[in-house]
């Protein structure tokens, strides 16, 4: 794989190009079908709020992809992912208007491992100011 | 109700394959906004060393998680279904996904926890392609959440 960063001009505590990522409910809807993850939490308002969530849900594999983002794009190349992991702490709210939802991610250097010339990204990603992904890590391989 | 522990350790027949298209995956980038062109343009993906598109990281789930879904509605099982929510998620890379690709997935249930109520079962599922190489690993954790009082 043929990451466009090189291992050596890495630092542990650098930060990468934050990026945010609206969400409207027409994107969720895009989503479920892409995904086949049908669950009527993510576009039904009415069945969303009688199981008990404030409102209409993002797809916590939507929320995933996104986040990913910050550290595929920064490597170039996404097949350079080694391994990506988060924990689902809080729902992102997608209210239904024009605006909808955004979903803020950062990312800096967590660790660097000098055998395998990967670098593990650790991830934040927060939306309506709450943290939305816990634990939320990228291994990347880099040239 | 306590979730039957003898299902830890036990692994599900292989799926029968998926066939991994460059429409589909183009369909996936574009509802993810992902616009790198590895994903749509096979001279991009062969220029940065891969046959094919390559599909992004997370569009295996859909494939694992209809295998893991076989195996937690297990009836035996006694998993509340309607009360499940994904806790967290992993992948573990050989290499990427990509076109072309005929994927089974082979699931095991790793681990049956209980915790404040709530049950938590986690389930591994390896994909190989057709020629039996492995190719990613997704590490499923669901959560079936405690009923509420009456």
């Amino acid at each position: 794989m043929a990451a466009r960063i090189s291992f050596d001009d890495v630092e542990v505590g650098q930060e990468l190009p934050a990026q945010t990522f609206p969400v409207t409910r027409a994107d969720l809807v895009r989503y479920a079908g892409a995904s086949g993850d049908f669950n009527p939490i993510h576009w039904n308002e009415k069945f969303a709020k009688e199981v008990g969530l404030p409102d209409v849900i993002a797809h916590g594999m939507f929320t995933m992809a996104e986040a990913v983002r910050v550290a595929t794009d920064w490597a170039g190349d996404p097949g350079a992912l080694v391994e990506y992991g988060v924990r689902f702490t809080k729902p992102v709210v997608v209210p239904n208007d024009d605006e909808g939802a955004v979903i803020e991610v950062s990312a800096k250097i967590g660790a660097k491992d000098d055998e395998a010339r990967t670098v593990r990204v650790d991830l934040l990603a927060k939306s309506a100011g709450q943290k939305v992904l816990g634990m939320s890590r990228a291994v990347v391989r880099l040239a | 109700m306590a979730l039957d522990q003898s299902f830890v350790g036990r692994t599900y027949p292989a799926t029968d394959p998926y066939e991994v298209g460059r429409e589909k995956i183009r369909e996936f980038a574009e509802a993810v906004g992902d616009a790198h062109p590895a994903y749509t343009d096979p001279e991009a993906a062969k220029a940065l060393g891969h046959p094919d598109v390559i599909a992004p990281p997370t569009f295996v789930f859909a494939i694992t998680f209809r295998a893991a879904e076989r195996v937690v509605q297990d009836p035996q099982l006694g998993l509340d279904y309607s009360r499940v929510v994904h806790g967290d998620q992993k992948f573990a890379y050989t290499r990427p996904v990509r076109a072309g690709d005929r994927l089974s997935v082979t699931s095991t249930i790793e681990s049956i926890k209980s915790m404040a109520g709530n049950d938590l079962v986690s389930v591994r599922g390896d994909v190989h392609d057709e020629h039996g190489e492995h190719v990613v690993t997704a590490y499923t954790m669901l959560v079936a959440r405690a009923a509420e009082e009456a």
